[in-house]
């Protein structure tokens, strides 16, 4: 067992102990603690974690080094906040840590279909910028599925560099849909066109066609939504949501199974609501500090021989027939155990 | 036109220059520090020429509300000017992390 799971177990411990002395039965307690890690896990960056989906609520337990890959079903890995351009101290070397985060992909026991890119691939729109991200990330030889982030969108033409990338086959700013073995994916664009004081913004050309996209579709089919800024509200000071991400998610209630996977705050957070699955990703440039927890959301310097336990990518397993799909994180630090 | 005429004329457009000059001269900062503009609230007399410099590690811009002026990415250390020639109240934010709201309170 590796050092950071023995730290987990004894978070872990510490939380059960305490509300066993609160008076609490040690039934209440596990309850208590199901549900608490139902509505509000959050599993902060340092540990790998899979996440297993069945019936809309998540179980998780740490995974160890060594991972058998799984029998059926398919595989996709979620990268996030690459910010290739980025070089101050948090990170010097951003185009470094993606080619790390890539080649742990490369790796993986079970080849990923594709990759989801959940925005901020550049850090100033700059085209060398996505030029090396192409070519680092298309050394995978996978399909790519993006979404922007507002770093993708500073150009002088306002999204022209990054739509002309990325932007074929898809909606005004760049939002759509596909299907991949019986599950429909959805990327959405809420960086575009921000309100003064306001979050992130989906807008209502954007739900109009969300709720059509979704009209056909049967409730029992597993549902993949995917954006930069988290759809839910995770931290309002610090604009870590989206203002009308409520009406898109008003549209997912009656499936049985939806997973939405988000970027942006550059830290695992993961909570469940009804049949929904919220998950953030790790960055692969730079961490981010915890909510309220330093006086701006700016990139957060850790000593450097601790940066790849903050950076990292995640995957996602769909066990096919059961619906489940599974999330796992993995930081760069993992390969170094 | 006489020359009486002619010097007062010529008094006149230099004394419009000099107006013109001082009001070119008056100058003001905001900074952007932490995701914040500081100061928050900024009053400056009509003319007063601003320059807004991104302190921060991480891009932003200075776009106006009611969309009278829009700088480009401010990367770290980059700046944007603009001069308020008209007295009012011009709310702005950062289209990035539109969370970050300022504004410029003018003077006549």
């Amino acid at each position: 067992m590796s050092k950071d799971q023995i730290n987990q177990g004894r978070i872990e411990d510490r939380k059960s102990e305490a509300e066993v002395g609160e008076g609490k039965s040690e039934a209440e307690v596990r309850e208590g603690l199901s549900r608490r890690g139902a509505l509000e896990c959050m599993v902060w960056a340092g540990t790998g974690v899979l996440w297993t989906m069945a019936g809309g609520v998540p179980a998780s337990r740490l995974i160890g080094s060594a991972q058998a890959a799984p029998e059926t079903g398919f595989s996709f890995v979620q990268i996030s906040d690459s910010h290739i351009g980025f070089s101050k101290p948090a990170n010097p070397d951003a185009l470094g840590t993606l080619q790390e985060s890539v080649a742990k992909i490369a790796v993986m026991p079970q080849k990923p279909s594709f990759l989801i890119h959940t925005g901020d691939i550049t850090h100033l729109s700059k085209p060398k910028e996505f030029d090396d991200a192409a070519q680092v990330i298309g050394s995978l030889k996978i399909d790519g599925h993006y979404v922007p982030g507002e770093h993708d969108y500073i150009d002088d033409g306002r999204g022209k560099a990054y739509l002309e990338r990325y932007g074929k086959d898809t909606q005004g700013a760049g939002w759509y849909s596909f299907d991949q073995a019986g599950v429909h994916f959805i990327g959405l664009v809420n960086v575009v066109d921000l309100k003064a004081g306001g979050l992130g913004n989906l807008g209502a050309e954007q739900l109009a066609w969300l709720e059509a996209d979704l009209k056909s579709k049967p409730a029992s089919q597993p549902i993949v939504v995917f954006s930069h800024i988290p759809l839910w509200i995770v931290y309002q000071e610090w604009g870590w949501g989206t203002e009308d991400g409520a009406q898109a998610l008003s549209f997912l209630k009656r499936f049985g199974s939806v997973t939405v996977l988000n970027g942006h705050i550059h830290q695992l957070m993961q909570k469940v609501e009804g049949n929904v699955t919220f998950h953030t990703a790790l960055s692969t440039a730079f961490p981010q500090p915890a909510p309220g927890s330093a006086p701006s959301p700016g990139p957060k310097l850790v000593p450097p021989g601790e940066l790849r336990s903050v950076l990292g990518v995640s995957d996602v397993v769909f066990h096919q027939g059961t619906e489940k799909l599974a999330i796992t994180d993995h930081t760069l630090a993992e390969a170094q155990r | 036109m006489n020359a009486s005429l002619k010097t007062a004329l010529m008094a006149g457009i230099l004394a419009l220059a000099d107006i013109h000059a001082c009001a070119a001269a008056a100058t003001a900062e905001v900074h952007i520090d932490n995701f914040a503009f500081t100061p928050a609230t900024l009053s400056i007399k009509a003319g007063t020429e601003v320059t807004f410099i991104n302190r921060d590690d991480i891009p932003h811009t200075v776009v106006s509300t009611e969309g009278q002026f829009r700088s480009q990415a401010l990367d770290t250390d980059d700046k944007f000017t603009f001069t308020f020639a008209t007295p009012g109240e011009f709310g702005y934010f950062c289209s990035l992390h539109p969370h970050m709201t300022a504004k410029i309170v003018v003077e006549p």
